[in-house]
């Protein structure tokens, strides 16, 4: 029994060994890559069955529910695309590239792990194990001459990361000295009797603001740009998405032991969503590079995402649940085509996309699609998933909110539009042709499928979402 | 009474929505440019004699949505697809269905370049166009009123004049802009309902507050205005216009700025009649002042897409004169003054555009005096330009006069304020064909001009048709929306004593 609820993960570990193994022998990058994508193929077919089981493991540490299982699929529906686009990993020094596999699994694992943790001690733990093998994943790109902006990347996500931590353990520490306990079902109705003393909301807080560095959300955000631009296109690929989705779940689970009638919590986190919206729109009108660009949109969409958390109910919980699971399929359709524009790993400029129409139509369709659905243009996921942010919003009465998210989706668009712009509107000018390969045009395509059935069939993933929600709250 | 009447044996209306998209698909299968074009024209043809069915099957005497079609889609919001036809919408969709094909003749050799993905684009909106018109959910009606700009905003950037990129940037920045807080408004509405509904029917005549009402006006005001577009929100249009490609010059002028009416009369009327009613006299005010702004500025072009681009925005400004006088008169010319508007200034687009194939130039004093080259194409023109302006016997003439008529039912003053801009109407296309017919050749190249051929009299004729056929017999048009217009006055009237 336990052996099958913790299957995705004993895949996953069982994958990690063998990378393991490889790297320890010289020049077996493609042998390590092979590995990865079918770990994380066997994984993400497993979660797709694990969707219908449920039961608790180890001590009560670890719940397997919808809930968690929802997450693991998008989780490693990321990892799957991360090593199936980014095999080559063109910017990784040749003598890590294995070690890089590693990591990437290394770091999955943790988030498997984190999406189901109900006991704070596993949580912290799994955090760290994802957070640490992202930290490594970042200096692995390879020196460019006299620049060594990996490096300061690196520098920056690390002390912040543990700033972050730090923060949060903080939190947790209030937590556990309220309650008395480490385990989720202790903790939530301990917390809620307690609500009225201050230190329950200022525990919850601290921990929400560690999570919300993972969310790269307004006051911490500041690493996000650094990282995004100095990062591989592949590392970046995997922690614009992917990560944010696993954070999301463990804020809903703190959030789900607040009081659902509190206003300073609300009140905050409203702060925090305007601030990351107008912060992040504003800030990616102005890049050139286009990693820099997502990551300052990503700090806007984590403010959208805040959208449904600051209703603290659960249909709003799960409109925030669809809206980062569409936004993991969107941003790993988009960074496809920008690894594999990158002929040499190097950064992207919005200018490199000149044309990119003529080099390579499906790649423009995919980036293109990809640009709308962020920017919530119908038909597609974007779209659904803010329409239901701002339904759940307003449900809650939080009209200022709704028309500063509105009001941000169309200082967005500008900087989507550019993208899309200088794909289509602009000549190529000397640029090369892009190659996607048929496995590249494959993946794109399934993307392209789900951003566009996220967008036209959307009830199947939002119930899926509030079922999982009202599941897991019990 | 029941809101729908479920009349057709089968799915008429997704049909129609979806045969375009459908088309678009399958383009790629298509082997040469040729191939693809012919492929295209058919599927536009078949919808468009589809849509015939529509007026055959139309039942004149109820305002009912006709040929409905419901399903549940998300229903967790209580959001479903449906879909039906009212007199308000019954000519609109023929319309646009019709031009469709005219869109793709139009096009045949002017478009060289990425030939299949135009024609993929076209079908694309007429998907979106058609869906907007059909929609009777909000949800749905504004997923296809966004997923419009997509491919207008490539069809002007890709294919356009030398602005294009601006024009384009600026076409989708400012029509996005102005729809943002519609879905805010969808959403107050859908909240205020109970039982929590996106449906549009179920929305309207609700009892809502009056500072409510004149919010959700006023977010929606802002969307349908710059659509339309009303006064001091046109600036997008001609830059639109004169960059697009003819048949994008077409879609916008002909379809595109109804979208805006129509939302004015679809939502605005009956979903928020306080509003309506607190706003109509800006409303009305500024559609005067588009009237004869328009005219003025058309008057001044020396480029011919521009000064009919402008000439929209004075026509556009009769219709939302005539909605928002309130009366029977006035909505109905209004709704038929959408359709001559749609059909003359789609005629005139494509004048233009034909002349453009041939000199290379829009410019007005590029093409004088070509009365003697192109004998069947100015006879064309000179039929369009007066029924642009409004001549007896041709079809702007019926709506004009009931439009001014309606205003003049509201309020004498304010009618004759709009007069100068039936004059000005006049002035600016006598002016136009005057030269282009009579005026002295004062570009040699016009000489060696060759005259229509028998694709562009294909193209135009239906038309020319048309021009004439609502000019002498308007009642067979008119029918279709007495019942449909009486339903929403009176629901209007109802809804200022909730």
């Amino acid at each position: 029994m336990i052996l099958k609820l913790f299957s995705p993960e004993l895949v996953v570990i069982l994958g990690s060994l063998i990378v393991f193994t490889v790297s320890l022998g010289q020049g077996r990058a493609r042998l390590a890559a092979a590995v990865t994508t079918v770990t994380a193929l066997l994984a993400l077919a497993l979660s797709l069955v694990s969707l219908a089981w449920h039961g608790e493991l180890f001590q009560h540490a670890l719940r397997i529910d919808l809930y968690s299982q929802l997450f693991k699929v998008f989780i490693l529906l990321g990892l799957a695309g991360v090593a199936i686009f980014g095999n080559l990993l063109k910017d990784i020094r040749d003598d890590v590239r294995p070690e890089y596999f590693l990591f990437l699994l290394l770091g999955t694992l943790g988030m498997m792990i984190l999406v189901s943790s109900i006991e704070l001690i596993t949580l912290f733990v799994a955090l760290e194990l994802a957070s640490y093998a992202l930290f490594l994943l970042v200096p692995l790109r390879q020196e460019r001459p006299g620049l060594r902006i990996q490096m300061e990347s690196a520098a920056k996500y690390v002390m912040f990361g543990i700033v972050a931590t730090g923060i949060m353990l903080f939190g947790m520490s209030y937590i556990f000295g309220l309650t008395g306990s480490t385990y989720f079902h202790d903790i939530a109705p301990a917390l809620l009797q307690r609500w009225n003393d201050p230190s329950a909301i200022v525990g919850i807080l601290l921990v929400l603001g560690g999570l919300l560095f993972k969310l790269a959300a307004f006051p911490m955000h500041l690493w996000a740009p650094d990282v995004y631009q100095g990062a591989s296109n592949e590392t970046t690929a995997f922690i614009a998405g992917v990560p944010k989705a696993a954070v999301m779940a463990v804020m809903i689970r703190f959030l789900l032991c607040a009081n659902p009638s509190d206003h300073v919590l609300a009140a905050v986190l409203t702060v925090v969503a305007i601030a990351s919206m107008g912060f992040g729109n504003l800030a990616a009108l102005a890049q050139k590079d286009i990693k820099r660009m997502l990551a300052y949109s990503s700090i806007a969409h984590a403010g959208y995402v805040l959208l449904g958390l600051v209703t603290l109910r659960n249909t709003g919980y799960a409109a925030s649940i669809f809206y980062i699971l569409g936004f993991v399929v969107m941003s790993l359709a988009a960074f496809l085509v920008i690894c594999l524009v990158s002929r040499t790993g190097e950064n992207v400029l919005i200018d490199d996309l000149s044309g990119l129409h003529s080099r390579s139509p499906l790649a423009a369709l995919i980036l293109g699609v990809s640009m709308f659905a962020l920017a919530g243009i119908p038909p597609f996921a974007g779209f659904m998933g803010k329409f239901f942010l701002l339904t759940e919003a307003l449900r809650s009465g939080l009209i200022m909110l709704v028309i500063v998210a509105a009001v941000n989706t169309a200082i967005g668009i500008y900087y989507y539009l550019t993208v899309v712009r200088v794909m289509y509107f602009s000549g190529a000018g000397t640029r090369q042709p892009v190659r996607l390969g048929t496995i590249n045009s494959a993946l794109g395509l399934v993307l392209l499928v789900i951003v566009v059935l996220l967008g036209v069939m959307p009830s199947f993933l939002l119930d899926l979402a509030l079922t999982a929600v009202r599941a897991t709250a019990r | 009474m029941d809101v729908f009447l479920f009349n057709g044996s089968w799915p008429l209306l997704s049909v129609l929505i979806f045969l375009p998209l459908a088309g678009a698909c399958l383009l790629p299968l298509m082997r040469g440019a040729r191939a693809a074009k012919i492929w295209v024209l058919g599927v536009t043809l078949v919808n468009a004699a589809l849509s015939l069915k529509l007026y055959t099957g139309f039942d004149l005497s109820t305002a009912q949505y006709q040929f409905a079609e419901t399903a549940r889609w998300i229903p967790s919001l209580n959001i479903c697809y449906t879909l039906g036809v009212d007199g308000i919408s019954l000519l609109l969709v023929i319309m646009t269905t019709l031009l469709m094909p005219l869109c793709v003749l139009c096009s045949w050799n002017a478009i060289g370049t990425r030939v299949k993905e135009f024609l993929a684009c076209i079908l694309v909106m007429e998907t979106s166009m058609l869906g907007v018109f059909l929609s009777l959910d909000f949800v749905l009606f504004y997923i296809f009123w966004e997923a419009m700009l997509i491919p207008m905003f490539l069809l002007i950037g890709v294919w356009g004049g030398p602005r294009k990129i601006y024009a384009s940037v600026k076409f989708f920045l400012y029509t996005l802009a102005g729809s943002v807080l519609l879905p805010v408004a969808i959403i107050a509405l859908y909240l205020h309902s109970a039982p929590h509904t996106f449906s549009i029917p179920a929305l309207m005549g609700l009892p809502l507050a009056a500072s409510l009402q004149k919010w959700l006006f006023l977010a929606f005001f802002i969307g349908f205005a710059i659509k339309v577009p009303m006064f001091p929100f046109h600036t997008w249009l001609p830059a639109a216009h004169v960059e697009a490609p003819t048949a994008g010059s077409v879609l916008l002028a002909s379809v595109l700025l109804k979208m805006g009416t129509y939302g004015f009369l679809r939502f605005c009327l009956p979903i928020t009649p306080l509003g309506v009613e607190a706003f109509a006299p800006v409303v009305i005010g500024l559609s005067i002042v588009g009237i004869i702004y328009g005219g003025l500025t058309a008057l001044a072009q020396t480029d011919m897409k521009r000064l009919v681009a402008y000439s929209s925005v004075a026509h556009m400004g009769f219709v939302t004169l005539g909605i928002f006088v309130l009366n029977t008169n006035g909505v109905e010319g209004a709704m038929l003054q959408m359709i001559n508007h749609g059909i003359t200034t789609g005629a005139l687009f494509l004048c233009v555009g034909m002349i453009y194939e041939r000199t290379h130039s829009r410019e007005l004093a590029n093409a004088t005096g070509i009365g003697k080259v192109m004998p069947i194409y100015v006879t064309a023109l000179a039929v369009f330009s007066l029924s642009s302006l409004a001549f007896p016997g041709t079809n702007s003439f019926i709506g004009e006069f009931l439009v001014l008529a309606g205003t003049f039912a509201f309020s004498g003053k304010i009618a004759m304020l709009a007069i100068p801009g039936v004059v000005l109407g006049a002035a600016y296309m006598l002016r136009m064909i005057q030269r282009i017919i009579w005026g002295g050749v004062s570009n040699p190249d016009t000489s060696a001009l060759k005259d229509l051929n028998t694709r562009e009299i294909i193209t135009l004729a239906p038309l020319l048709v048309l021009v004439l056929w609502i000019g002498l017999a308007p009642t067979g048009f008119m029918d279709t929306f007495h019942a449909s217009v009486a339903h929403l006055l009176q629901q209007f009237h109802t809804g200022l004593k909730l």
